[in-house]
């Protein structure tokens, strides 16, 4: 049985005043907070083991390796991926995005390719494929939102099957309003259209199982920081034949076979991906978050989840002229919204002086913002280690900031 | 005599000193957004515009007897209180007395979080583009 009084002290972020009030911490999209063990690990590395790993022959090189690789490991483990070696490190869900648009794309679009991403989705999912469309003469295409913001699927099917998709690149879960995608309808349609489809898992890891081999995943993007782990560290899971395939994206140390003048041979998977020393601190420090989560009831933590949504939704649409935007039939735990009469901006300067600290603008998804036409929200997400308690201080604070408004 | 800009910046200081907390300042600042004129539509063009990231920002500049006057408007009426204070404190000078003004006021009375990076809210930006503007018709005089 895990106590929420007991986990709150795992996370020591959240034991602090914020302009004198007790931090409540409500943006947990933009980036989850790392318990005790993450910290304890990050600073048990640089104590003990700091080394450059892979081709150091002395004992902290090979104990930095082993933890470096064990972190691939257990994240093969958290994927249900086929191997390790098809789990390739990166600087975060936009960098394995990138990866993937800059060598997959570059070796496999054509003039006239079409690449289909969503309304719904993050920056970095839309200007990777802009930039590499211009590139090779493809086009983007988007698949619609509905007005509660769930994704139009008879008009992803209309355009599966009315041009040549060569990649679908959509989101797990909507990173501005919660909505959770039926990406294994998704992946399924793609599939049977002949496109291969990349998932942003950014916002799904941290709430929602992910088997890339049951739900037949090309590729899976995420960040460590936004499950519980450090930031500059992101993974890109991709099918073997299709990771084989693709040419390396940048060239260096590490990613290298032979090197001579007279030309050079590359190394394997995942190597070949990962070029220079990389983040070996935080890849390491990662691991302990898939213990941490592991030590979790995962009954528990789905369910302290849900209860939140429903109670702050349902909280929060007692407050007079709030809109929630975004109110699809399957969300995780983030509620986006406007008071009439407000700017999201001003909410969100003044919640923040009652200690609460909450996300507003745009959300980097100015498309989805466009199609509300909206200038942005004010949005809460929330974690297990949140609670009802916290609910009710955003609640009272926000009429409070109203007033103050209005 | 006309007040220098720093006569204002102390005005500014000694009304922020009478708030005791954090909201009384604050609801003064909201009250100052409320009562700035704002700009008329035909002003809030893309010229005018100065981005933030979450709240745009206008800001129209024009010359009256040797003075420059600003006259701007915001979507965020905190934004547009900050705006005021600057309008207040800035605009009726001379472009050189504007060049040459130091806007301690902002952090005297406790407001120079806004002016961090991580607002984004353009009010940096804002006070580059009025040192902008005062630099441009200072050549010109």
């Amino acid at each position: 049985m895990s106590s929420i009084e007991q986990i709150r002290l795992d996370f020591p972020v959240l034991d602090q005043l914020v302009n004198g009030s007790p931090l409540v911490y409500f943006d947990n999209a933009a980036t989850t907070q790392k318990p005790k063990a993450v910290l304890d690990a990050l600073q048990h590395y640089y104590s003990l083991d700091n080394a450059n790993i892979h081709r150091g022959i002395h004992s902290l090189a090979e104990r930095a390796t082993a933890a470096y690789e064990l972190t691939r490991k257990k994240i093969q483990q958290f994927l249900h991926a086929e191997s390790s070696d098809q789990i390739i490190f990166t600087s975060g869900t936009t960098g394995g995005i990138n990866l993937v648009a800059q060598t997959y794309g570059r070796a496999n679009f054509q003039a006239g390719d079409k690449i289909l991403v969503s309304n719904l989705e993050h920056h970095s999912n839309i200007v990777p494929w802009q930039m590499i469309a211009l590139e090779r003469g493809a086009e983007v295409l988007v698949i619609p939102v509905s007005d509660v913001g769930e994704l139009d699927m008879d008009a992803y099917c209309q355009i599966l099957q009315e041009n040549t998709v060569k990649l679908v690149a959509v989101n797990h879960v909507s990173n501005a309003i919660g909505t959770i995608n039926p990406i294994k309808e998704m992946i399924e349609l793609a599939h049977a259209h002949g496109a291969k489809i990349l998932i942003d898992g950014a916002q799904s890891v941290a709430h929602l199982e992910v088997d890339v081999q049951e739900f037949d995943m090309d590729f899976f993007a995420f960040s460590a920081h936004k499950l519980f782990g450090p930031t500059g560290v992101g993974v890109l899971y991709g099918k073997r034949e299709l990771l084989e395939a693709m040419p390396p994206y940048q060239g260096g140390g590490e990613m290298i076979k032979e090197v001579s003048f007279s030309g050079t041979t590359y190394n394997e998977l995942p190597y070949k991906f990962e070029a220079g020393t990389p983040n070996i601190a935080d890849v390491i420090a990662f691991s302990a978050s898939f213990d941490y989560l592991e030590s979790l009831d995962k009954g528990w933590v789905e369910k302290q989840e849900n209860e939140l949504l429903a109670y702050a939704t349902e909280q929060l649409s007692q407050i007079d002229g709030l809109r929630i935007i975004g109110n699809a039939a399957k969300k995780i735990a983030v509620i986006s919204f406007l008071i009439d009469g407000t700017h999201p901006q001003d909410i969100g300067v003044l919640l923040d002086k009652f200690g609460i600290a909450i996300r507003t603008g745009h959300h980097c998804a100015q498309p989805l913002m466009q199609r509300f036409e909206i200038p942005g929200t004010c949005r809460a997400s929330f974690s297990f280690y949140n609670t009802k308690e916290e609910i009710d201080r955003l609640v009272t604070s926000l009429k409070r900031v109203k007033t103050m408004l209005l | 005599m006309a007040s220098t800009i720093n006569d204002t910046q102390e005005e500014l200081i000694e009304e922020f000193g009478l708030f005791e907390d954090w909201a009384d300042k604050y609801e003064y600042l909201i009250d100052l957004g409320k009562k700035l004129p704002g700009l008329s539509e035909d002003l809030k063009t893309d010229e005018n515009v100065i981005k933030g990231c979450q709240s745009k920002v206008w800001l129209h500049a024009f010359m009256q007897d040797g003075k420059l006057i600003f006259q701007a408007d915001s979507e965020a009426v905190i934004v547009k209180g900050l705006i005021s204070m600057l309008i207040r404190v800035l605009s009726g000078h001379s472009p050189t007395e504007i060049l040459k003004a130091d806007l301690y006021f902002i952090d005297r009375i406790g407001m120079s979080q806004h002016l961090a990076q991580t607002r984004s809210n353009g009010l940096l930006s804002m006070v580059k583009q009025m040192k902008n503007y005062a630099l441009a018709y200072s050549s010109q005089v």
